[in-house]
């Protein structure tokens, strides 16, 4: 049951307040504010409590979204209810941000009406929420050359050279009904995480893919979408497919709405697309994989005579020279007190930092492409350096995106719909893997 | 936030929307309407434009009505009168061939929480409860329970509860399930909805064409009814085990609930079934993108491991923090991780711990190193060799926390200490905190003749105390000194007796004066006396346990399962004794020490000395003061009859002795009159207790602090090694009787007490005793190790005499065998 619900922007004001069943006066919002900025240092937990008040509450896109509750409420539900929120407005304002949340209040305003009644979730579902939305969304992206300059070409037969612009999935689902004149399109997006832990003596010593495919679907009415995954796809260690390289994940799960007639002979789900973004299958591999981890790193690390710290790392990317990497971000933890810090990169674009908030340097690298080593050389001035505060540099951390990859081998094969759809209709399929935690240990 | 300017903008506003060109525009209109919606949001005050939002309210624009409804539904309360005004559009909206409106203005008026409009909308509700349109309906139907909250002390309307029951069977699932949750606030004051077989058969039926939200509705609702037989407990089972595996965490959640609340009472085996099958979609919401969904699987997966302690060993490397964890989560998992370890991973799990120990952020490192702490109870080597090299960091929070591992770790695993002592070299430069350096001392303290710079290390602190600001610390520092002293006298006594002169004469802390005062005078009865308080227990292994821990049963955390519980902040704290998350307070040996001595140790003796400060304080109950081995002892007059001593009001020392003696005393002429004349309502016993040690020549403070404990206060005694060795007591017995009328009227009685020990001269302190008391009553006699007991009870109250009886014997008894 939920009491209140609130969004509140990171530096505390107002964006939508909703109280439902009129239990708890509006001082809750402020209530929560105290609250979370009375804690220093680490983020709020997820729950809070004061005297009769309970607050649960997610951040996304920078917001924290907050619902006050009784103490026997289901933990799960209210924190699926608030993500689900999230991907809810996300689907209709077009993006997540304090600007799209303020600039569509009324149309929040409407879908929290429908949403939920008296504290209870009535619906969640787009496609019977669509009936009821009558505000259209107000777009919050200005105009931009930029967006332009990635439009890949049109009649291009290959897959590489057809790229989705990067803000065509950034749009509210409700606007094709507007002036724009219904482009009607839906994206297909296989999205891997991926955390792994790499020793000292570069052995792997944990791996846990987490993958999703998503279909965001801008389609009015779209009756069947079948999805082709590969056809050597085997779920569990027993199973397995195919005269190929077998793409295997430990376990595997649907959406309710997937069909799964042909999936175990033909690998193919079946699903009706509803407009929004929904995650139609999830799975997860630990343990292994296929190909070698992306990343891996040969440091050395000595003091010298002047008690300076130096640091020789060596980042070498193992992917397929075809791809590469994008947005790595390689973070060292150095001993507390380091002063300064003088560095040599391998090429200019790279740019490398100490921040003492966070003890750590910051290496970061806008493109990496597969097969390369890049090297970088740091000299840390370290008053007082001795050899146990040696044990303070490391494990070190990568954060990178991946475009055009997945680690589990996952491909989808083909997307067809059915009825065929008018000439407007394009289809789209994405991949990417994100570093949730890329650890490699020193 | 408050938004300057808003008067004037309020102001503008209500010119704007009483301008009758705005007004026939209704684009215009509409965004006039929209901008006070936003002012509203923002968080001013536009009360004041309630009519002429009214006004607005009839139009045909669908989206500017539903504009207006959120500000009308947030202002309505404080303008009952005009609120009137809207219901007639509302009706008239009820109307519409349209169901979305309909439903809007349903859902609206409802939503305006104005009691004086009840009468007006029964009807439309109950119409609405009849309409075609699903949408109508769910509405109607949240509705009733909308006004049943207005106004929860009118009876309910029969008809309609009996019109929503009949409603269950609706088509639509959503008005199912939100006839439910109508039923289940209507009907609170009952217990909710009766669910029958046939509605449980319904629900269970009809649970697939819920959404998930609309499941897990179910699925609690579900969990108050209990099946007739077996059998059909089974059938509903197996009918709903698929969605323990259901990709949607909150059904998964429900569902186990279900399971756990059917099987909980009398098959155990089946919820262990349960629950091992929940491991796979729990494991994967830890590992879900958002963080609070996996920070909420993972409180529940701690739940879980209480009752099944190697769930998911397997999968401990599930719970490696990635980096950019918050720090919540960080903990959590690090808590799992001490769970799961065992003879195979302890290696992995280590040098993942060890990589924690450095993060940045403060609470984590210390969480890594408690962690490793809790594990070097089951590997006590490697996670040494670990703490060890993190004092070699000469950080200030790592060493406190270190320290503070350690003295825990040496309480429960005494083969430790050795390793331990060796470390401590040192450390004390870069303690900052209190905390961290109590531990200090106290391991100081206790180990003082293992670490061979002890007593170097207590000089320097002893030559800081002046500086000192931490009680704590100085009472720490004192019984490490005294401890020290005892071991290694010639190189502590110079420091020891600055300490005491300090500490005595200078000190403005009661309680770090009084415990000073105490060891001076300790000092003086003798150094074995001493010796004999202050040596405690070193260790108490049997804490240790960490692998092969006991299960829980399900039923100790059930009810709290998929509730709010489990994420609490403090949760971590409540269960950490039996479940074992690093906790300081509850792993701190000091409250443990064999409470038989309650003077061994420095917190203990600080506390009794405030305690007997104002004795009117420690006017509780006895058993909520008594540790653990007397709670044993009281527990047939303490639980059984209700009877508790208490030390108030208190007795001064001439009092007690008006008394004493004028009901003992008096041996001569005036005797005969004033004992005829209290004998009804006084009472004096006497009986022997046999003893094993000789009273005479222990502490008498050792006994004096173990009768407080019981409530019992010693008013006087002679000092020891002085024949014949006496004490006198006084307590209060009060009858906290469950029956409102209690036999006699005056509940409370006085008891005063004499301890005699005689030695070997017994049988002629019995002569003389006889000659004395002679006309008293008399039990038992006096023999060798036997203390004898004379009480005196004022007014008589037989039963009362012998509760007390039973707890003096009791703690002489357990004071005697220690």
């Amino acid at each position: 049951m939920i009491s209140q619900l609130f969004i509140l922007s990171s530096k505390g004001d107002h964006l939508i307040y909703k109280d439902f069943r009129g239990e708890a006066g509006k001082d809750a919002v402020t209530v929560f504010y105290e609250k979370v900025t009375a804690l220093t240092g680490d983020q709020p937990p997820v729950v809070m409590s004061h005297k009769e008040l309970h607050f649960v509450h997610i951040r996304q896109g920078g917001l924290y979204w907050v619902v006050t509750t009784t103490a026997d409420a289901s933990p799960f539900t209210i924190v699926e209810f608030l993500n689900r929120l999230t991907t809810l407005i996300k689907d209709y304002c077009g993006s997540l941000s304090e600007k799209s949340v303020r600039m569509n209040f009324a149309l929040i305003y409407e879908l929290l009406d429908e949403v939920v009644d008296n504290g209870y979730i009535q619906t969640t579902s787009t496609d019977i929420l669509k009936n009821f939305i009558q505000t259209e969304a107000v777009s919050s992206k200005p105009f931009s050359l930029f967006d332009l300059s990635n439009v890949g070409l049109f009649g291009a037969e290959t897959q590489q050279s057809k790229v989705a612009p990067s803000a065509a999935a950034t749009r509210p689902i409700m606007s094709s009904r507007g002036e724009q004149g219904g482009k009607s399109e839906i994206f297909v997006d296989v999205v891997e995480r991926m955390s792994v832990v790499i020793g000292s003596n570069g052995v792997l010593m944990k791996v846990d893919v987490e993958g999703e495919i998503r279909v965001k679907c801008y389609m009015p009415s779209c009756l069947e979408m079948r999805i082709g995954l590969n056809e050597e796809f085997s779920i569990g260690k027993s199973q397995l497919r195919g005269y190929g390289a077998a793409v295997r994940v430990d376990e595997c799960s649907f959406h309710q709405a997937v069909k799964l007639d042909e999936f175990d002979q033909y690998r193919i789900l079946k699903v009706c697309p509803s407009q929004g973004e929904h995650v139609v299958m999830q799975y997860q591999l630990s343990d292994e994989l296929p190909s070698a981890p992306p990343f891996r790193l040969f440091p050395t690390i000595e003091r010298d005579n002047g008690g300076r710290l130096l640091m020789y790392l060596k980042l070498r990317c193992d992917l397929h020279p075809k791809s590469s990497a994008i947005n790595v971000s390689v973070t060292v933890p150095v001993p507390k007190g380091s002063l300064s810090l003088s560095q040599e990169l391998s090429s200019p674009d790279q740019t490398a930092e100490l921040r003492p908030q966070t003890r750590a340097v910051h290496w970061d690298i806008p493109r990496f492409p597969g097969g390369a080593q890049l090297s970088a050389l740091f000299k840390l001035e370290v008053p007082g350096l001795s050899s146990a505060s040696m044990m303070e540099v490391g494990p070190v951390g990568l954060s990178f995106e991946l475009p055009k990859y997945t680690c589990t081998g996952l491909q989808i094969r083909f997307l067809r719909l059915t009825p065929v759809q008018p000439g407007s209709s394009q289809r789209w399929v994405r991949y990417v893997t994100h570093s949730d935690s890329y650890t490699i240990r020193i | 936030m408050p938004y300057l300017g808003g008067e004037e903008a309020v102001k503008e506003l209500r010119r704007a929307l009483s301008n009758p060109h705005v007004q026939a525009d209704h684009l215009r209109y509409r965004n006039t309407i929209l901008k006070v919606i936003r002012v509203m949001s923002q968080g001013v005050d536009v009360a004041g434009l309630f009519s002429e939002m009214v006004k607005a309210c009839a139009t045909v624009d669908v989206v500017q009505k539903k504009l207006v409804y959120v500000f009308l539904c947030s202002y309505a309360s404080l303008n009952p009168e005009l609120s009137l005004l809207v219901i007639n559009t509302l009706r008239k909206d009820c109307q519409d061939p349209n169901p979305m409106v309909r439903s809007l203005a349903l859902r609206n008026m409802t939503n305006l929480r104005l009691p004086s409009l009840v009468e007006y909308v029964e009807q439309p509700l109950m119409a609405g409860l009849r309409d075609r349109a699903a949408c109508v309906r769910r509405v109607a139907v949240l509705g009733w329970a909308k006004l049943h909250n207005l106004q929860p002390h009118t009876d309910i309307d029969a008809a309609v509860v009996n019109e929503l029951y009949s409603m269950l069977r609706d088509g639509d699932p959503v008005v199912m399930v939100n006839c439910l949750r109508a039923l289940e606030e209507m009907l609170k004051e009952e217990g909710g909805v009766a669910v029958n077989k046939a509605i449980a058969y319904h629900l269970l039926n009809r649970l697939k064409e819920c959404d998930v939200w609309g499941q897990c509705e179910v699925l609690r609702v579900l969990q108050r009814y209990r099946p007739q037989t077996e059998e059909e407990l089974f059938d509903i089972l197996s009918l709903l085990d698929p969605s323990l595996l259901s990709p949607h965490v909150p059904v998964m959640a429900a569902t186990l609930g279900l399971f756990l609340s059917l099987c909980s009472p009398g098959l155990p085996a089946v919820s262990m079934a349960a629950l091992e099958r929940t491991q796979g979609p729990l494991l994967a919401a830890c590992g879900s993108a958002s963080q609070e969904m996996k920070f909420t699987a993972l409180c529940h997966i701690q739940l879980l491991l209480r009752s099944l302690p190697g769930l998911m060993g397997a999968h401990y490397k599930r719970f490696f923090c990635g980096y950019a964890e918050p720090a919540y989560i960080k903990q959590r998992k690090m808590q799992v991780l001490v769970e799961l370890v065992n003879d195979d991973n302890v290696g992995l799990v280590l040098d993942e711990l060890k990589g924690y120990c450095t993060d940045v952020s403060p609470n984590t490192a210390q969480a890594a190193i408690s962690a490793i702490g809790r594990i070097g109870r089951s590997y006590s080597d490697r996670c040494l060799e670990i703490l060890t090299g993190l004092l070699g960091l000469k950080q200030e929070h790592i060493t406190s926390v270190v320290v503070q591992t350690m003295q825990d770790l040496v309480w429960v695993c005494p083969q430790c200490s050795d390793s331990v002592c060796e470390a401590l070299g040192g450390c004390e430069d870069t303690l900052q905190d209190s905390q961290g350096r109590q531990a200090l001392l106290w391991l100081l303290g206790v180990h003082g003749e293992r670490v061979s710079g002890a007593p170097y290390v207590l000089e320097a602190f002893v030559e800081q105390v002046r500086s000192e600001l931490s009680a704590g610390v100085k009472t720490e520092l004192l019984s490490a000194t005294m401890r020290v002293f005892l071991c290694r006298p010639a190189e502590t006594q110079d420091t020891l007796g600055r300490l005491l002169h300090y500490c005595i004469e200078e000190e403005t802390d009661m309680c770090v004066r009084d415990q000073a005062l105490l060891y001076y005078r300790l000092l003086h009865c003798g150094i074995e006396e001493t010796r004999a308080v202050l040596q405690g227990r070193r260790s108490d292994p049997s804490l240790g346990v960490l692998i092969g821990r006991p299960a829980e049963p399900v039923s100790q955390w059930a009810s709290s399962f998929n509730t709010l519980e489990p994420l609490r902040q403090g949760d971590a704290g409540t269960h950490s004794a039996a479940q074992g998350a690093p906790n300081h307070v509850t792993l701190d040996p000091k409250p443990s020490i064999d409470l038989c001595d309650p003077l061994n140790s420095s917190q203990d003796g600080g506390e009794t000395l405030n305690r007997a400060l104002p004795p009117a304080a420690a006017a509780d109950s006895v058993s909520l003061l008594l540790p653990a081995p007397y709670a044993g002892l009281l527990a047939p007059c303490s639980g059984g009859s209700q009877l508790s001593l208490s030390l108030s009001p208190a007795l001064s020392p001439e009092e007690f002795e008006c008394l004493w003696l004028g009901g003992l005393q008096d041996p001569h002429a005036e005797r005969g009159a004033r004992e005829q004349k209290e004998e009804e309502d006084c009472v004096c016993v006497q009986e022997s207790v046999r003893v094993s040690f000789v009273p005479h020549r222990s502490s008498p403070r050792g006994l004096q602090a173990a009768l407080k404990l019981v409530n019992i206060q010693t008013m006087a005694f002679t000092p020891p090694h002085t024949l014949p060795w006496r004490v006198y007591l006084y307590t209060h017995t009060r009858w906290k009787s469950p029956i409102p009328s209690p036999p006699c009227e005056d509940t409370q009685t006085l008891v005063l007490g004499e301890l005699l020990y005689t030695g070997g001269e017994s049988g002629r302190v019995e002569d003389k005793d006889e000659k004395r008391e002679g006309g008293e009553q008399r039990k038992g006699g006096s023999e060798e190790g036997r203390v004898k007991v004379t009480v005196k009870q004022q007014p008589r109250d037989d039963e009362a005499m012998r509760g007390f009886l039973l707890v003096l014997n009791a703690t002489l008894h357990t004071v005697s065998s220690s």
